[in-house]
């Protein structure tokens, strides 16, 4: 355990340096923010068509996506994918312990620390102006629950769109397509209860709601908190899936890295 | 009147510093501390048309910052420098165009291009005439044995190669004076040589001016009449190689081979400083013994198959200035 | 004049090596232009879904919305591809490259542009098009020279924004090495800003967008005049919105003159 331990907080301390950019983002995203809720409010403000949420829970499901935002795999790690686009990935093999598992830890880091960093005035910021109207404490700590583990989906997603690059060329066109599909198959682009009626099948299938529609909807109690086991079941259900593919994956990367030579 | 005028040139940094671990890590998002180095500390030289100097110091003793202002990238705190009249850092454009740089460590040529459409392309940005172009460059390409690589892609270079074409490359426009800095580092022997042979070359054949700054001190023995030692942003020699070596000491070196292995020897004026198998190295001062009148004694007292004498190493010379200077 | 002759000859003759260069990757290249694609088309999605579902946007239709949304894409693609040299300019000053083309007998501006004309943007390019195309088709607009020339300004002056945008975010670079996002902020976030009409926002919002970030010269203004709408929030004259588009032309020009400030700074600090 202590090895992986050590990688989170080395990762956590190395993405803290970026003082900065943590402002930036901060500013960034409080900007966007403020963009979608006014597009929200505007669409919502002018029109008398059935919604299944009502204009408070978007808003506030716009600030969620925005607080939280980091969490959705956007790349595979860009150092990793250094190691392995030179080959140098072979040296990875040398330390005792199991790949998956260090890239898998490493991604998490990477998935929570910068999150963490950003959520928090963001949140603060969009509670103090009622932007945001929480559920009641089961709510949150469903919530929170439902964010632990998207941030485990998550960093599988992108442990899996690390290990893609061993395919290099294919490798890029499936994390593209990935990023893509976590960004809206979540809820981030539009909150997924608002799509036609016809695809919430489909939006409650998939993985990726677990990324943001279900943390986000049980914090405002939109879901009520009672629903967490069957929810928290998708969303690991999927994680250990996507898991399992990942390892597999690797392994199918290995075998190709040692034939090839590296 | 004097190609190259620099006066009294001042030059300081603002560096910022980092707390360690993971506290230091929050602190840091709050506040950075900020430690002031002085590169330079009112430097003053100048160089006539035609001349070779040797620019040497240890590093961060200002080296690159002064080749930085003369050729107009760093604007100095105070201080004047006239190159070719002007002034570098305002009237940047005219003056780039009449001086070539050459940095040992980076290439200016397109890291994907054969080298031939990097040298194309340097013709189009200094707007070189066609004909003065293709002579300089026909010219180059035979001096430094250029014509096998000239379509091959830079990155496939090997150094020594690759310093060959920047060394044409920064020539191709003519300039009247080059900065060369660590053009021979990391090069292999055949391909020092190579380098050197060709400085000398534009230095005496074609009179440019040119200012070399190295640690190679072969490079320094090899081509430069004069030297500058600077050191922790002050100049402390500015003279020719035999009066820096007289600064530090008149000690000569006398280097014997005996003819036997476990000979030894000694004598009441020289100071034996080191032995490798046959190879003795002695020590004397040429001014309290003559060294024919030396090397007469031990020939006649000792079984020598040969012997040379030298000067000390020009390392041990400069190592001797910056630290005199520390104290 | 002979200058700037000489300049654009040397714009193509570096843009032409970097076409070749990004033309030699071409499986790379079709996938990153199909990615940017699908991504872009993937939002225009998302506004559609919720068209379906509200079926109109403070009295815009879809069919209005998407004429703005397809200006403001083409121009943000034009720029992204053209500007890209300034997007990867904080790479320069790390690496030190910088320097040497401060070494060069050429304006430091003219070296970081000709950089790269990066292809893939036309992934962006294509669909604001084909939605541009897909939105003039389904509205009723009476096609005169003057609405065609009127588009094109637009775009022009919206690539100038963009771009401009760009040069100030490089400029940025002069002064920290950390990547900053406000930047971005500004860029994607004004696309997705300006692919809305503006006066379904905020009005300090609007302010903004017009004053600051003058988006709403590129998008909103022009946009007006080419659907013949009353602008529903009134205050600007109808003629502005024929040349409105040459606020963002001057917004580069503005742009240009902060990054020289920007390299004199460079150049008194060092690296």
């Amino acid at each position: 355990m202590r090895p992986y331990a050590a990688i989170l907080s080395m990762r956590f301390r190395a993405l803290l340096q970026y003082r900065a950019a943590a402002v930036a983002g901060f500013g960034t995203q409080l900007f966007w923010g403020l963009i979608r809720m006014m597009i929200f409010l505007a669409f919502y403000e002018n029109s008398s068509a059935k919604t299944p949420m009502n204009v408070e829970q978007v808003v506030a499901y716009v600030w969620l996506g925005q607080a939280f935002l980091l969490l959705i795999p956007f790349r595979s790690d860009q150092e990793l994918e250094q190691l392995i686009r030179t080959g140098n990935v072979a040296y990875e093999l040398l330390r005792p312990v199991d790949l998956f598992n260090f890239w898998y830890s490493r991604a998490i880091a990477t998935r929570f620390a910068p999150t963490m960093l950003r959520s928090i005035p963001l949140l603060i910021i969009a509670t103090l102006a009622g932007w945001i109207h929480w559920g009641g404490l089961p709510s949150i700590a469903a919530g929170i629950a439902a964010l632990a583990a998207a941030t485990l989906l998550s960093a599988a997603i992108s442990t899996i769109m690390t290990i893609t690059i061993f395919w290099t060329i294919s490798g890029k066109g499936i994390n593209s397509l990935l990023t893509t599909l976590s960004y809206f198959f979540s809820g981030l682009i539009v909150p997924l209860p608002l799509f036609p009626d016809f695809l919430q099948p489909l939006l409650n299938f998939l993985p990726f709601r677990g990324l943001g529609d279900v943390p986000f909807r049980l914090l405002i109690g939109q879901m009520p908190a009672g629903e967490l086991p069957m929810l928290l079941a998708h969303q690991l259900g999927w994680t250990i899936a996507l898991v399992l593919f990942g390892r597999w994956l690797l392994r199918r990367a290995m075998a190709k890295l040692i034939i090839q030579g590296g | 009147m004097p190609q190259i005028v620099v006066e009294k040139l001042v030059k300081t940094f603002h560096v910022a510093e980092r707390t360690p671990g993971l506290w230091g890590a929050f602190a840091g998002l709050v506040k950075r501390r900020h430690r002031i180095v002085t590169a330079l500390n009112g430097v003053s030289f100048s160089l006539e048309a035609g001349e070779l100097l040797g620019y040497i110091g240890p590093n961060g003793a200002g080296k690159s910052t002064t080749v930085k202002i003369l050729s107009g990238i760093l604007v100095p705190d105070s201080g004047n420098v006239e190159v070719l009249g002007l002034n570098p850092w305002k009237s940047r454009i005219k003056v780039v165009r009449k001086i070539g740089v050459v940095f040992g460590q980076r290439t200016q040529l397109w890291w994907d291009l054969p080298v031939i459409e990097s040298f194309d392309l340097l013709r189009e940005i200094y707007r070189i005439p066609q004909d003065q172009y293709m002579s300089n460059k026909n010219e180059l390409v035979e001096l430094l044995n250029l014509s096998v690589l000239l379509d091959t892609p830079v990155r496939q270079l090997s150094l020594g190669q690759r310093m060959r074409c920047d060394l044409a490359a920064a020539l191709l426009h003519s300039p009247e004076i080059v900065y060369l800095d660590e053009p021979t580092i990391g090069l292999d022997a055949v391909s020092k040589l190579a380098v050197r042979d060709f400085i000398k070359k534009l230095n005496r054949e074609r009179r440019v001016t040119i200012i070399l700054t190295t640690h190679d001190m072969d490079d320094i023995e090899a081509l430069c009449n004069r030297v500058l030692v600077i050191n922790e942003g002050n100049i402390l020699t500015d003279g020719t190689l035999a009066n820096l070596r007289k600064m530090v000491t008149t000690e000569r070196r006398l280097t014997v081979v005996l003819v036997n292995e476990d000979g030894d020897i000694t004598d009441p004026d020289a100071e034996v400083i080191s032995r490798e198998g046959r190879y003795v190295t002695l020590r004397f001062d040429p001014e309290s013994i003559p060294p024919a009148e030396l090397i007469a004694r031990i020939v006649a007292n000792h079984e020598i198959s040969d012997l040379f004498v030298e000067n000390p190493p020009i390392e041990e010379v400069i190592a001797k200035i910056y630290g005199s200077a520390a104290r | 004049m002979v200058n700037v002759v000489d300049a654009i000859s040397l714009y193509f003759k570096y843009i032409g090596i970097s076409i070749r260069a990004q033309m030699q990757y071409r499986a790379s290249f079709i996938l990153l232009a199909s990615g940017q694609f699908l991504t872009t088309a993937i939002e225009f999605l998302g506004i559609w879904a919720l068209f379906d579902r509200f079926k109109s946007l403070a009295g815009w239709r879809l069919e209005e919305v998407a004429l703005f949304y397809g200006l403001v894409h083409i121009a943000f693609a034009i720029s992204e591809s053209v500007g890209r040299g300034f997007d990867i300019f904080p790479n320069l000053i790390k690496s030190g490259e910088f320097d040497r083309l401060l070494l060069r007998p050429r304006s430091t501006v003219l070296q970081v542009a000709a950089l790269e004309l990066q292809l893939m943007r036309i992934g962006r390019f294509t669909q604001g098009l084909i939605i541009l195309i897909w939105a003039a088709s389904v509205l009723n607009i009476e096609w005169t020279l003057a609405r065609i020339a009127l588009t094109i300004f637009a775009i022009i002056g919206g690539a100038c924004l963009f771009t401009g945008l760009f040069v100030l975010e490089a400029t940025l670079a002069f002064w920290t090495i950390e990547t900053l996002e406000i930047v971005n902020t500004v860029t994607y976030g004004g696309t997705e800003t300006a692919q809305y009409p503006l006066s379904i926002y905020r009005p300090w919002f609007r302010k903004f967008f017009t004053y600051v970030v003058p988006l709403a010269c590129i998008s909103y203004f022009p946009a007006l005049a080419i659907l013949g709408h009353p602008d529903p929030i009134a205050g600007s004259p109808s003629w502005f919105r024929w040349v409105a588009p040459l606020v963002g032309i001057l917004f580069l020009i503005i742009s240009l003159q902060v990054w020289k400030f920007g390299v004199r700074y460079y150049r008194s600090t060092g690296s």
